[in-house]
């Protein structure tokens, strides 16, 4: 009954969790006027533009980039890949603080945050037209899957505690886990694949307002394989970036086969885009947009670019390329996320937005108590795994720089 | 190691595919077709001389503060656009000769996007066809403003427990016997309170007998899947800022999507099931144990 994961150890304090900790007291600060004063005190949001930063980068780019474990769980669970299961375990540990942070992100976001308890516990109020309605739901139950699925870590470190009443408990549960697991790993592939793709259902009824290159159809494909890319690069970015701080083993050649998928996902999107906007008579709005050509064509390359390295990966693995070939893939996936949700959106003349220093204040603080939160987790609890390819190489002294934590 | 056959991968894949792209069948959604007894409002823009005493005895009716701006330094009660205290405003289309006053208000669709979108039914079609908002039922998501093609629906931003604002035709008044307060104001007929049989009836009345005065018909009658509040003008209807909506309502293509995705909720049981199934196949066929997450 043992995974190979492993608590990391070492100290918390160091110098980048000291900085995160600022981070998060500044935005402490900002989140008390936003709940005194109202969102229009912190906020450059405005009745054209009622959703900004918090909704289009922290919940829809922030569950995008917590699709780690929805991605990986595809790979090792339903199509057997047994040899990527190191990567099972971080991977979740990411998407259920990436998820949590999304649900704190809207209780920031709503005006009304007090009456959010009616949305999961009043059935009979339920508007099943709504499709915000289908994404509030999905994610609470996904956030509940992904608890689960992580809770192993938790009673791995309590079956090996000194404590006894909690090694009892761990020695009964973690058997019981196991044996469900089947059907709690295919809810938490149901979820993601219902609210990803219905993300960009959401944009689908603002039919006057979405730019027509955003605006199809698609929308929820095209957010579905948004989220396969981003979970997947994420994997590689994570696996890189712990090897660099935690120095952990590299994961190369295990990462380099799983490229081809990557790249194949990457492609099957732009694929799908440019086949909709031929099937709607749009292609020439890719030249003729002004800025949102240049957007348009900005994630396109990145994606394509990204897509090559990821190629590449299949016929030479490298460390370098591979964290190039993450960022890219990142970059692509959450540029086109916002640009649907915030670049591409136009209400109408006169309707302006930029977030203001307090959004991103609220959302940097955000992405702190996320890394906080994940250093605490990687060095107190079995999460990362021990050696899992014969040889463990090491980073290049280039990449290591900056990432040590 | 213990692989699964091609055929159950692309199965699985297939299904997964099929939840989000499934094409939805025609018929997925009722038409919610506007009824002659729904109440409503008509604009005729080319009688309004921009008063504005709508605005004020909207403001008076549904009891909100005003909005007041300095004008060189003396205060006005001056909205310049709908906002969180003002439910109707006057606005004009340019400073030519040729230009118009057009009044922005609640359009009360008769399938409405904010209805469509609104997670608990906060916003919903109460009786006689007005769009009514119920706070107790609003999280404050904001999604309403987001799909709403004529930006009506507005957020208390500097309220620490805000609400949504927006017409609700003066509902409260009809217990007493009387219409939406604008129409009552307006001197020159150019806002009306009616049902929509009347109001139709009316406009076509004004169209008939002075043909030339008008262009582009009766904006309402299928704009959006109609709308409670129709418009007469003698510009072009998008140089008032109206949207220009075909006969289909504004929510219906995401619906039709949504719907025939999850139609029965058969697709994501299935896929649940099929995902279960491949999984405990494999985990069994590799010793079960060391799998866990």
């Amino acid at each position: 009954m043992t995974s190979g994961a492993r608590a990391v150890g070492g100290r918390l304090l160091t110098p980048t969790f000291k900085v995160m900790l600022v981070l998060w007291a500044a935005a402490t600060a900002v989140g008390v006027v936003r709940f005194t004063q109202g969102l229009g005190a912190v906020t450059a949001m405005n009745d054209g533009y009622p959703w900004g930063l918090w909704i289009a980068f922290d919940v829809v780019v922030g569950t995008g980039l917590a699709s780690g474990g929805y991605a990986i769980a595809l790979l090792v669970f339903v199509l057997n890949r047994g040899r990527y299961h190191p990567l099972v375990r971080p991977a979740i540990l990411t998407s259920a603080l990436g998820y949590s942070v999304a649900g704190i992100a809207v209780m920031f976001d709503v005006g009304r945050y007090w009456a959010l308890w009616k949305v999961p516990l009043m059935p009979w109020r339920w508007n099943t037209s709504s499709i915000l309605l289908e994404v509030a739901l999905c994610i609470m139950a996904y956030l509940a899957v992904l608890l689960v699925e992580l809770s192993p870590a938790l009673l791995e470190r309590w079956a090996r505690g000194r404590h006894l009443r909690r090694e009892a408990f761990a020695a009964r549960w973690l058997p019981r886990l196991s044996r469900a697991l089947p059907f709690v790993i295919a809810l938490g592939l149901v979820l993601p694949t219902m609210h990803q793709s219905s993300l960009g259902s959401l944009l689908v009824v603002a039919g006057t307002k979405v730019h027509p290159l955003w605006h199809t159809g698609a929308l929820p494909l095209l957010f579905l394989l948004t989220a396969f890319g981003m979970g997947y690069a994420v994997l590689y970015f994570e696996t890189i970036f712990s090897s660099a701080a935690f120095g952990r083993p590299l994961e190369t050649r295990l990462l380099g086969s799983l490229g081809v998928f990557i790249a194949g996902v990457i492609l099957a999107f732009v694929a799908v885009r440019f086949a909709g906007l031929m099937g709607a008579g749009r292609l020439g709005l890719t030249v003729t947009s002004g800025t949102l050509s240049f957007f348009f064509w900005a994630e396109t390359l990145l994606l394509l670019s990204a897509a090559g390295l990821f190629l590449q990966q299949w016929v030479h693995a490298s460390p370098v390329t591979q964290l190039q070939a993450a960022l890219l893939a990142l970059a692509g996936g959450a540029l086109y996320r916002i640009d649907a949700f915030l670049v591409a959106f136009q209400p109408g003349h006169g309707w302006r937005y930029f977030p203001s220093l307090g959004e991103i204040l609220i959302t940097l603080g955000f992405i702190a108590t996320e890394t906080m939160l994940y250093i605490v987790a990687v060095r107190r609890f079995p999460i990362l795994a021990g050696v899992s390819v014969a040889a463990a190489e090491r980073l290049p002294a280039g990449v290591q720089e900056g990432a040590a934590s | 190691m213990p692989t699964v056959s091609r055929r159950t991968v692309l199965g699985t894949l297939g299904g997964a595919a099929a939840l989000a792209a499934a094409p939805a069948p025609a018929s997925a959604r009722a038409p919610k077709p506007p009824h002659g007894d729904d109440l409503g409002l008509l604009f005729d823009s080319t009688r309004c001389v921009g008063c504005r005493g709508c605005v004020a005895r909207c403001r008076e009716a549904n009891a909100l503060p005003e909005d007041v701006k300095l004008v060189d330094g003396a205060p006005y009660d001056a909205p310049l656009d709908l906002n969180d205290r003002t439910l109707t405003i006057i606005k004009r289309t340019g400073d030519g000769p040729g230009d118009a006053y057009v009044k922005a208000q609640c359009m009360h669709c008769a399938d409405p996007a904010c209805v469509s979108v609104c997670m608990l039914g906060a916003l919903h079609k109460g009786e006689r066809g007005v769009v009514a908002y119920d706070v107790d039922r609003c999280v404050g998501c904001r999604y309403c403003q987001v799909a709403c093609p004529f930006n009506v629906p507005r957020f208390q931003w500097s309220s620490a427990t805000p609400r949504i604002v927006k017409c609700e035709l003066c509902r409260h008044r009809w217990r007493e016997g009387k219409g939406a307060a604008c129409a009552e104001a307006c001197p020159r007929d150019a806002v009306v309170f009616g049902t929509r049989a009347e109001l139709r009836a009316e406009a076509h009345r004004r169209l008939d007998a002075e043909p030339g005065r008008y262009r582009g018909g009766v904006y309402g009658e299928r704009e959006g899947g109609g709308t409670g509040v129709l418009v007469l003008s003698a510009l072009p209807f998008t140089a008032l800022g109206l949207p220009a909506l075909g006969p289909e309502p504004v929510p219906a293509l995401g619906e039709t999507i949504q719907h025939g995705i999850y139609q029965g909720f058969v697709a994501p049981v299935a896929l649940f099931g099929a995902l279960a199934w491949v999984t405990w196949r494999n985990r069994r066929a590799s010793g079960g144990g060391e799998e866990e997450p």
